[in-house]
């Protein structure tokens, strides 16, 4: 048997006898989190374009996304395991994870997050876009149908880069 | 003839910080008998898998344990990406074990300290887990969290470590070294804390590789058994030697955790010192076909990782089998024959990590 | 350092785990799983001193009665337990069985699909005689009703 002593932690005694609290009055006095730390998820909801990605890869399913015309983005605090996986996910990256937990308590906190012009204003931005756009194709037609009658049928290769460039158009 | 009683032990029990319970058949103070029940936190996450793609649930995997949380993420990792074929980068493979051997000192300090405070020595409890409190601000410096490190993915891992980090765990690991001496003797050397330690639970080595045990439990029965030996992630670049006793009893059980601490600490200073430049992930594209096992040294003992991945972006299988689940058997057996007194502190040397084990 | 997985027949279980016993490996897991209407077991050895690595696989239909294997490798219980009470498997001559007691929980095989639990017909007492806690006959009779 090794040596054994009596009384072997006295130095730990002794010295806390004599030195300050190895911890901090948290309240009263502010934490100091490091960079990076993964506290809870923050959005910049100007730049959401609700695609749902963050919805579907959040492994405790804690985020929901409405499409417009609600265009919300909720996070159900307590449900959020803080992974930040949706961070990384996030396509426009307007996700972060910025310091500071979730405090603990007896009921769910759903924070939700409304995107700006949504709603009607939306719904009304939304017909104007499609008038717009029926306008736009309407006067497309009637520049083809012009297009379409009055050269001979002798220039249909000329009429070919034309109709190449209007879908580009389209897909732009 | 000796009185025959039946004694309750859990799932609630001041030494137990998560449930299990146990059925002791005592004669008079000696326990004759055991039996283990466990499912309280039974969360069927095996199940769960079904239902997440493979990226995500490396977020759900890291969270089958709380302690040796960062080790699990890293099993299924590791497993998805033996199946799909993909070469971490090493830089990758060396943050990987950085990240391992600072989960398994501040899994190892807090073993110390509930151990301390199963034989009552409150002030030495206190002292480990103060000396706890520096590594996990150095894991919340360098992950962003404290115990859950989340920084693990398939095909490399999400944040690096950059030189001031390395030096701000370098100066840590000097602190650690330096307040671990006098812990190390207070249990080793101290009196009455061998009194509680000496001879008491004793596994011989033929008991323990008979009971398929692992982990620094299994290596205090004197077998030596250590995954790091494999050479995964970076270990197989590194100078890795089992810690092992032969004594088998929990004085052996501290005195290779505690030693295990130190190679740690060492290992972290070698890890810093040769981690190469470059990349930290790979792009991974398709979906895992096929199945792996996979082991790897978690801080109570090996954990074996099974996936299985049928072409499609969900796993089909995930199981883990847990050091603790292995160690339950030898729980068991050193129960038996010890006295009741005894039995708090013979559950502390297993290190038991109840939510592991029920998944 | 190999890693391997060995397809075998139910019949030949217990012949081959006695093989790897002689030889001096370790049980390092047994798991079940359930795909494609029937069982998959999976019985992982390890070799601490090569640090191979082997798993025995066996595929049967539901209700097929596996031997059990804690007469080799008494830890071996605990996973047969495990894998009667999570996926009802049914295991023969357990050194130790804990009447689905080891896992305390309210559902019954919540790993096989729900439609297949019907089909599982449970055996009687399959244990060899005194695996139930032998000590605890006759100090405290638990009914089965209180265990939930």
């Amino acid at each position: 048997m090794p040596k054994s002593r009596i009384m072997a932690f006295t130095w730990a005694t002794v010295k806390n006898l004599f030195s300050k609290p190895v911890t901090s009055k948290y309240p009263a006095e502010p934490i100091a989190y490091p960079e990076g730390s993964r506290g809870h998820i923050e959005i910049d909801i100007d730049d959401c374009i609700s695609c749902g990605i963050c919805e579907k890869s959040c492994p405790p399913r804690a985020i929901t996304v409405k499409k417009p015309p609600e265009g919300t983005w909720g996070i159900e605090r307590m449900d959020c395991i803080a992974c930040g996986y949706c961070v990384s996910v996030c396509p426009k990256k307007c996700l972060h994870m910025v310091e500071g937990y979730q405090t603990p308590g007896g009921e769910k906190i759903v924070d939700t997050f409304q995107r700006p012009h949504m709603g009607e204003e939306y719904i009304k931005a939304q017909e104007e876009k499609k008038k717009a756009a029926l306008a736009a194709a309407a006067a497309k037609k009637a520049a083809a149908g012009n297009a379409g009658t009055a050269p001979a049928a002798g220039a249909a290769p000329a009429a070919k880069p034309a109709a190449a460039a209007t879908t580009q158009k389209e897909q732009t | 003839m000796a009185k025959r009683s039946v004694v309750p032990f859990g799932p609630q029990h001041p030494v137990l910080p998560e449930p299990i319970h146990l059925d002791l058949v005592l004669e008079d103070e000696t326990v004759i008998d055991v039996v283990p029940s466990i499912g309280f936190v039974h969360r069927g996450l095996e199940s769960l898998v079904k239902t997440k793609d493979y990226n995500e649930f490396e977020y759900v995997a890291e969270r089958v344990c709380g302690i040796c949380s960062f080790g699990h993420g890293n099993g299924y990792a590791e497993a998805v990406e033996k199946i799909m074929g993909i070469e971490v980068p090493r830089r990758a493979k060396y943050l990987r074990t950085i990240w391992l051997e600072m989960n398994r000192i501040h899994s190892h300090l807090l073993w110390c300290g509930l151990m301390a405070d199963a034989f009552g020595f409150e002030n030495l409890f206190y002292q480990c887990w103060r000396i706890r409190e520096k590594i996990l601000d150095m894991a919340e410096l360098t992950t962003g969290g404290r115990v859950i490190y989340s920084t693990n993915m398939v095909g490399g891992v999400r944040r690096d470590i950059t030189p001031e980090m390395g030096r701000a765990i370098l100066s840590t690991l000097d602190f650690i070294e330096k307040e671990l001496v006098p812990i190390r003797r207070t249990f080793l050397s101290d009196y009455s804390v061998q009194e509680r330690t000496r001879g008491v639970g004793v596994l011989t080595k033929e008991q323990a590789h008979d009971l398929g045990c692992c982990g620094p439990f299994a290596r205090a029965s004197g077998i030596n058994c250590d995954m790091r030996l494999l050479g995964y992630d970076a270990y197989g670049e590194l100078e890795v030697e089992p810690i092992t006793a032969t004594e088998g009893d929990n004085y052996a059980r501290c005195k290779v955790r505690l030693d295990e601490l130190f190679q740690s600490i060492s290992l972290l200073r070698q890890a810093l010192e040769k981690i190469p430049e470059g990349d930290i992930s790979v792009p991974v594209k398709g979906n895992p076909d096929g199945d792996a096992f996979v082991r790897l040294e978690q801080p109570r003992g090996e954990a074996v990782y099974y996936v299985e991945g049928v072409g499609d972006k969900f796993i089909n299988r995930f199981r883990v089998r847990t050091p603790t689940f292995a160690n339950l058997a030898g729980l068991c057996e050193t129960i038996k024959g010890a006295k009741y007194a005894d039995v708090p502190l013979l559950i502390v040397t297993i290190d038991p990590c109840i939510s592991c084990t029920e998944r | 350092m190999k890693n391997e997985i060995i397809v075998i027949e139910l019949a030949d279980l217990l012949e081959n785990v006695l093989v790897l016993k002689t030889k001096g490996w370790r049980l390092s897991q047994i798991c079940a799983a359930f795909r494609d209407g029937h069982y998959e077991l999976s019985y992982s050895f390890a070799d601490d001193e090569t640090l191979d690595y082997e798993t025995l696989r066996i595929n049967c239909p539901i209700n097929s009665v596996v031997p059990s294997i804690s007469e080799f490798y008494s830890a071996a219980d605990f996973y047969e337990n495990e894998m009667k009470e999570l996926f009802g498997v049914e295991v023969k001559m357990m050194k130790r069985d804990y009447h689905r007691r080891l896992y305390r929980i309210k559902a019954e095989m919540p790993f096989l699909p729900e439609e297949e639990r019907a089909k599982v017909v449970r055996q009687p007492d399959t244990a060899i005689p005194g695996a139930i806690p032998e000590a605890m006959k006759g100090v405290s009779e638990v009914p089965k009703e209180d265990t939930e």
